[in-house]
């Protein structure tokens, strides 16, 4: 075929790349999202306008409140900044063994019952539902202002993101393998023990650690409503007006909390 | 013996995977199923241990009907039906000691075997299996770091921790290349000969299934269509149970005598 011929030309009939009713359904989603954003923008008095002199004098004024950190108040964050800690590594570790038969019952190709395992989404769809905060004030209620408070709060609240993802990990592992175990008269027991937990385990260890990073960040808010923890000080140096000393415990927790994330995030490389 | 007695399989989404199967295997014998994908062949295979559930007739082993049995019966008959898998399925993170000892799983208590608590007696056994397909130097790889045709001969060695009466093999040999291929069969057969332990496989490859049976059973559409001695097989009877010409496809090739008879002793 000879290279130079020109292309035939279809008279202004070429297709596009996407049909026109497709171009049609994409505009009236931009439209719909762009009316939601305005309407959303004019209700709640909220736009990108009111980043004006006023934002930044304050922002001044805020700034020179704070400077500098007072660091001198460090002595009384340290305990506190141990608590908080604490508070992740028991409800964590409580969250990943109370996980283990929970995921199991809400894997679909481990329990085969369409009524037991879909209950039991729907159970840790719910727990996933109440906000940590809203648990912290609960059990504060229930057992008094302290640390147990918030690690129950955050135990239920990390088993019910460790357990969903614990159990579509279970969802995804290879089945051949527990059907050759069960090929081999193995029990139900057995075949989780011998089929499941070797496909699992790297990522239970990535989750868990996961959710340990997800219990420091959240444990900080804990103490605004009692239930122990650094937050507390925050909060109790604020109502004293004395920024520099709030200022600093932020700044502590920042680099704490940085530096966990990063110890963690190069353990769950290792792992998987 | 295992008898089937006009047993048919209809899944859940109406295909009709067995259809009125008469079949009877007779002890030690080396059967090869053979039939295009899609005839029914693992459907067969799988209904023997009950990994699949015929919806009607009957099906014996030893005398005993294996459609009626209780979980409890059905894992005793599981530890007699050893099974070896297209894809080894393995335990790819543990290593091959454990996936061996693993064929005790029927044996011993729950506890124990959660606590790997196995008798001295349940590892040698273990051990010695590794050996008799030549990869105890592996005992503590891990078994994703094994290529195919160790990951079968693994799992052969899991199959026999098992002390089956009976191996069914489901495509053993589809992923591997051909000379891997015949060293797997020539272990499969070995051990047919040596122990008495019947052995059903299914394969897709003619020149193999000519080779390594002793009897041939051959299955179109969910029906046995040929059954009977490798001896009165013939390129015709192949052609029969594909319904269509022979083709480059349908042969495994890459037999040399000497060289898998070297992989077996080396």
């Amino acid at each position: 075929m000879n290279p130079t011929k020109p292309l035939p030309l279809n008279e202004g009939k070429v297709p596009g790349l996407v049909s026109k009713q497709k171009k049609r359904s994409n505009l009236l989603i931009l439209l719909v999202i762009l009316v939601l954003y305005i309407v959303s923008s004019l209700q709640t008095n909220s736009s990108l306008l009111r980043f004006d002199g006023e934002f930044f004098s304050n922002v001044w004024r805020m700034m020179s409140q704070m400077w500098p950190p007072q660091f001198a108040y460090a002595p009384m964050i340290w305990p506190k900044l141990m608590e908080t800690i604490q508070m992740a590594v028991l409800s964590t570790v409580l969250a990943a063994l109370f996980c283990i038969p929970l995921c199991l019952v809400s894997a679909q190709n481990i329990v085969r019952n369409k009524w037991i395992y879909n209950g039991m989404k729907g159970f840790l769809n719910i727990l996933r539902t109440i906000p940590e905060l809203i648990l912290a004030v609960l059990f504060v209620g229930l057992f008094g202002i302290g640390v147990f408070s918030g690690i129950l709060a955050l135990f239920i609240f990390s088993l019910g993101i460790l357990a969903k993802l614990m159990s579509e990990t279970i969802e995804g592992i290879d089945n051949h393998q527990l059907e050759a175990m069960e090929a081999t008269g193995g029990n139900r027991l057995q075949v989780i023990w011998y089929a499941v937990i070797p496909q699992i385990l790297p990522q239970f260890a990535s989750f868990s650690l996961y959710v340990f990073e997800i219990n420091i960040r959240a444990s900080v808010v804990l103490g605004f409503v009692g239930a122990g923890g650094i937050g507390l000080l925050i909060q109790q140096q604020i109502n004293f007006l004395n920024y520099p000393a709030a200022m600093a415990v932020v700044m502590i927790i920042f680099f704490v909390v940085v530096i966990i994330d990063f110890i963690s995030n190069k353990m769950r490389e290792a792992l998987l | 013996m295992i008898e089937c007695k006009d047993l048919s399989l209809v899944y859940p989404d109406g295909t009709q995977g067995l259809k009125n199967v008469n079949i009877t295997i007779n002890p030690g014998e080396f059967v090869v199923i053979v039939g295009l994908s899609g005839a029914g062949k693992s459907t067969l295979i799988r209904s023997l241990n009950r990994l699949v559930q015929p919806t009607s007739g009957g099906l014996y082993i030893d005398g005993e009907n294996i459609l009626s049995l209780k979980p409890n019966e059905l894992r005793k008959l599981r530890t007699k039906v050893g099974m070896i898998f297209q894809h080894h399925n393995l335990v790819k993170r543990n290593t091959v000691m454990k996936n061996v000892i693993a064929g005790r799983l029927g044996y011993v208590g729950t506890l124990r075997s959660l606590m790997n608590l196995y008798s001295k007696e349940d590892r040698s056994l273990a051990y010695e299996n590794l050996k008799r397909v030549s990869i105890e130097e592996k005992v503590h790889t891990r078994a994703d770091q094994l290529s195919g045709g160790q990951q079968q001969r693994v799992s052969i060695a899991r199959v026999l921790t098992q002390q089956p009466n009976v191996i069914l093999a489901d495509e053993p040999v589809a992923s591997l290349d051909p000379p891997t291929s015949h060293q797997v069969m020539n272990y499969l057969r070995k051990i047919n000969r040596e122990d008495g332990i019947t052995t059903i496989v299914n394969l897709h490859f003619i020149d193999m299934a000519m080779e390594y049976a002793d009897r041939i059973i051959g299955m179109r559409a969910g029906q046995v269509v040929f059954d009977g001695h490798v001896s009165e097989v013939s390129e015709r009877t192949f052609e029969d149970i594909y319904d269509r010409k022979i083709k480059e496809d349908d042969l495994r090739g890459g037999n040399e005598p000497y060289e898998s008879n070297k992989a077996i002793t080396s």
